[in-house]
């Protein structure tokens, strides 16, 4: 599968704005996503290993969050992950 | 400091987004190419404000939306250089609403002074930092077309 990397992560991604992994699951493509781009790791999870509150994962159009087997669902070749973080703000 | 490139239609699409949707913020997304110089944004795309529940002073994008966005302009060769939302009746400096949730690093954040339903002033602060601990706001030059943007606001 395809993993979208956006702006403020390329730099950790040896520039890349896309990596191709081969994975079954969201969570195994990023294991080999952090495995081959290790800085990335902090960037995506806390300490503890969850999946940052900000960042926010679509595997295709669908949010990993709300999907039923969250970050186990099977992927394939075919399907792409965004990853993006939130843009909120206000005065 | 640093300096954002903007074309005169993009500031001033921008700016107009936010006299539209006055009392309330508007926000969208600025895509442009990365070079030595910075980023120079090409294009401005509007974005729904999701936070309808106190939109007069609150802006939020759908992550689905912006994933579409994203989308699109990677077709385009492109990519996201950063976002840009307005303040009604309040100044175009960041909050600390703004900076805690801030995320996207090396990004730029334009903010307009919306007065009265009028575009005032135009601000753009880069997210410095190299995470989220050290992130923080740094004032930039907006340059239009090539110009300071002061003259460029009619």
């Amino acid at each position: 599968m395809t993993i979208f990397i956006p702006t403020p992560l390329r730099p950790y991604a040896a520039g890349h704005d896309a990596i191709d992994v081969d994975a079954a699951t969201v969570a195994q493509a990023l294991e080999a996503l952090t495995g081959s781009h290790p800085d990335l790791r902090k960037h995506l999870f806390t300490p503890e290993g969850k999946v940052r509150a900000f960042v926010n994962l679509y595997l295709n159009d669908e949010d990993v969050r709300y999907l039923p087997a969250k970050e186990a669902t099977a992927v394939s070749t075919a399907d792409t992950l965004s990853i993006i973080p939130s843009i909120a703000g206000g005065d | 400091m640093g300096i954002l490139h903007l074309t005169r239609a993009v500031y001033l699409a921008l700016r107009a987004h936010g006299q539209q949707t006055y009392p309330n913020e508007c926000c969208g997304v600025l895509l442009g190419r990365s070079t030595a110089a910075g980023w120079k944004v090409e294009a401005v795309v509007p974005a729904g404000n999701t936070r309808t529940d106190s939109a007069h002073n609150r802006y939020q994008i759908s992550p689905l939306e912006l994933v579409k966005i994203e989308r699109d302009a990677r077709r385009q060769g492109l990519g996201i250089a950063g976002f840009y939302h307005s303040h009604p009746d309040h100044p175009a400096r960041w909050s600390t609403t703004d900076l805690a949730e801030a995320h996207w690093l090396g990004c730029s954040y334009v903010i307009t002074a919306v007065a009265k339903g009028q575009a005032t002033v135009t601000n753009s602060f880069l997210l410095a930092g190299v995470n989220e601990e050290d992130k923080r706001f740094e004032p930039e030059t907006i340059l239009v077309d090539g110009e300071q943007a002061k003259d460029l606001s009619s």
